[in-house]
This record gives C-alpha cells, structure tokens and sequence, in this order.
C-alpha cells in the first residue's frame, strides 16, 4: 500500500472514530437561539402577551404595592430612595446577577433586593421564595420587559460564569446527566412529551401553570436538579447564582419577557 | 395581601355587538384534599362563586370547584346592549368576598 493510500484509509475511517467518542457539548449559537416562548401553545402565549390575563401581572401589582411601602427601622420604602421604579429599575434586571464588591461575589436580583431591604431598610429579609420578596422582584424585572439581556462583561465576572457553565456541564444525581446534555444537545426534541427548551432565562421570575404560582430561576433550576435525581442547594446558595449568571451570559442580547408565562 | 383583579371589558362597542369579558383574580384555590409536611390536613379554601353584572342585572354566574386552579381566569361574552357598569363579584370560603367594576361605552 502507498503512503498515500494509506493517509486515504486513516481520514476515511475519522468520522467513525468521532462518533465512537461522547462528544462535548457545543454551546448553541447565537443567531440560533430562541425563547422557550416559541415553544409554547397559541394559548399560552396570548396569555403572557396580554397584561390583563398574564397571571404574573398579578404578583407585579403586589410588587407595586411592595415597592411603595415603608419597611423597617428606616421607615423608608424602595420608593423614597429609588422614586419611580418604570425610570429608576429600567434593564436593571437585564444585567443581574451581578457583582457585588462588599460580597466579593455576583448576587441575583433577589439577594440584591434584601440585601438592600436589611442595610438601608433595617428590615427583616425576605424569605426565598416569599410571595413579597416574588413579588417585588417581578416589578422590578418587569421594567426591563423588551430590553435586551446585558453582556455581563464585568471581568470580575468572568471566572463565576466560568464555574456556571462547569456546573452545567458536569454530569450529576443518579441520572448521570447534565444541564447541557439537554438544553445544548437536545433542545426542540421531546422529553416525556415536552418540548426540550434551550434554558434562557429571559422572562424570570415565571408564571408557572404547573407551579399556579410565579417563582424564580433558582425554584426553576431546582426542579431539573430534581429531575436528575441529585441534591438540590439551598435556596441563595451561590452554585445557583454561579449557574443563573452563566444562563444569563447564555442568553445575552436576547429580549426579557418578564413576567413570562410557562407551562 | 388582598387579592388583586385584573378585569378586560372593551372600553367602547357598537350597540348589539357581541364582546368578550375576560377576568383574573388572585386567589390560591387550596382543593382541601392535601395535607402539609407534618399530615395536618390543609383545609379548603377556594372560590365558589362567580357573578357579573351589566348595569345591575345578572348577565353570568359561575360556581367554582375545589379542581380549578389558583388564580381563575374566566372568560365570557355578552351582547353589548347599553353604556354603563358592568360589575364583577367573586366569593368563596372563609367569607372571601372581592368586587370590581368596569365601565363601557355603547354606541
């Protein structure tokens, strides 16, 4: 056989070789990205499209009320600092999590909003998952509604999406899968007759038809983790923070739809 | 917190015109046949009844099961017949009582 015959031979046979192996997950381009809102029925989306039948709306207004009302030793409200939250908290929720120095960590919107609630407030946090602390931070996240999801370019940043997207791709629970098995490799395809989504938080926190209620990203990220049989975090535990911001950086440019409706 | 309403009535219609009424109202609709982390049995407390009413007569009425979910969204039409007040009624248990108005204009 002729050295060159025998080259023919090796690259024929590469393909096969590639197959043989379990090939990474490709992050999904970004002109090929899509809202899991594409993937909802007719009647879902005229749900989340008109204000007066999207449930979320309903927690906006509670946030309304929250925003307005003084809390705490300081016995000022978010309103008495912030003013009027439609200028005020415009894209402000477009580019959480973000980086918070006294912290020396990113912090999403929630841990921001109490944060802000114990310091200047001097009032009790609110618990994870509270319909108040939803609530608010669903008023606030909706003032971004149409902007488009920042860049995170911090570069203090960097090495927390960095350990984001090693979470979502490492492999874990008894199931042995991960995030990106799914949502990188086999987005559109059914799981149990679901369509799989590509995972962009762009409307959080969600109105959940299977919750009836809203509920945040990590309530969202949660539920996967269940499903892959592992341990879930605690609530505010910062592997979800980790996680929500790589998903955000995943989803950057691409327009927030809070409150989102979500099967 | 109270419970919050969301109401859509077209704002104007021709007289005769049919329209349709949407409403949204938060309410958590606990079923009454689930039980809390240490099996105490958490009692029922959903909406039972639903009522509209143009310009003080009863146009629609809905009574609401514990297998409805949380927050109903209910939906209807009627015959656009003259300008006024259409008026909204929801109660339910523990003495849940909540109403909206909204206007329309019938020309």
């Amino acid at each position: 056989m002729t050295p060159a015959a025998r080259f023919a031979i090796v690259i024929a046979a590469l393909p096969f070789a590639a197959a043989a192996l379990p090939s990474p997950a490709a992050e999904i381009p970004l002109n090929e990205r899509l809202s899991a809102y594409e993937d909802m029925s007719r009647d879902n989306k005229a749900m989340q499209d008109d204000d007066t039948s999207n449930p979320g709306i309903l927690a906006v207004l509670d946030g309304e009320m929250v925003w307005s009302t003084p809390a705490g030793a300081s016995g000022r409200s978010c309103a008495d600092c912030h003013g009027d939250a439609k200028s005020s908290m415009k894209s402000v929720a477009a580019r959480y999590p973000a980086f918070d120095a006294a912290a020396g960590r990113p912090l999403d919107l929630e841990q921001r909003i109490n944060l802000s609630r114990e310091k200047d407030q001097k009032a009790q946090p609110f618990a994870a998952e509270s319909k108040e602390l939803l609530a608010l931070t669903a008023y606030v996240a909706m003032q971004s509604r149409g902007e488009p999801i920042a860049a995170h370019e911090d570069p203090r940043l960097a090495p927390f999406i960095d350990k984001g997207r090693a979470l979502f791709n490492a492999r874990q629970g008894q199931l042995n899968l991960s995030c990106a098995q799914c949502h990188d490799d086999n987005w559109g395809k059914s799981l149990a007759g679901n369509v799989v989504p590509q995972a962009h938080p762009t409307g959080y926190p969600i109105y959940r038809l299977e919750w009836q209620s809203i509920g945040s990203l990590q309530r969202r990220l949660r539920n996967c983790i269940i499903g892959m049989r592992a341990e879930p975090y605690a609530y505010g535990a910062p592997e979800y923070v980790d996680m929500e911001l790589y998903l955000m950086w995943r989803a950057r440019g691409m327009k927030m739809e809070t409150p989102a409706v979500r099967p | 917190m109270a419970a919050r309403t969301l109401i859509n009535v077209p704002p104007k219609a021709k007289r005769g015109e049919i329209i349709q009424i949407k409403t949204l109202i938060s309410h958590i609709m606990e079923n009454g046949f689930r039980s809390d982390n240490i099996g105490k049995p958490i009692p029922r407390d959903i909406i039972t009844a639903f009522t509209c009413a143009y310009n003080g007569e009863k146009i629609f009425e809905a009574t609401l099961y514990p297998a409805i979910s949380a927050n109903p969204f209910i939906t209807f039409h009627t015959v656009a017949t003259e300008s006024g007040m259409l008026a909204f009624q929801w109660t339910g248990d523990n003495g849940f009582s909540q109403e909206a108005t909204a206007k329309i204009t019938v020309e």
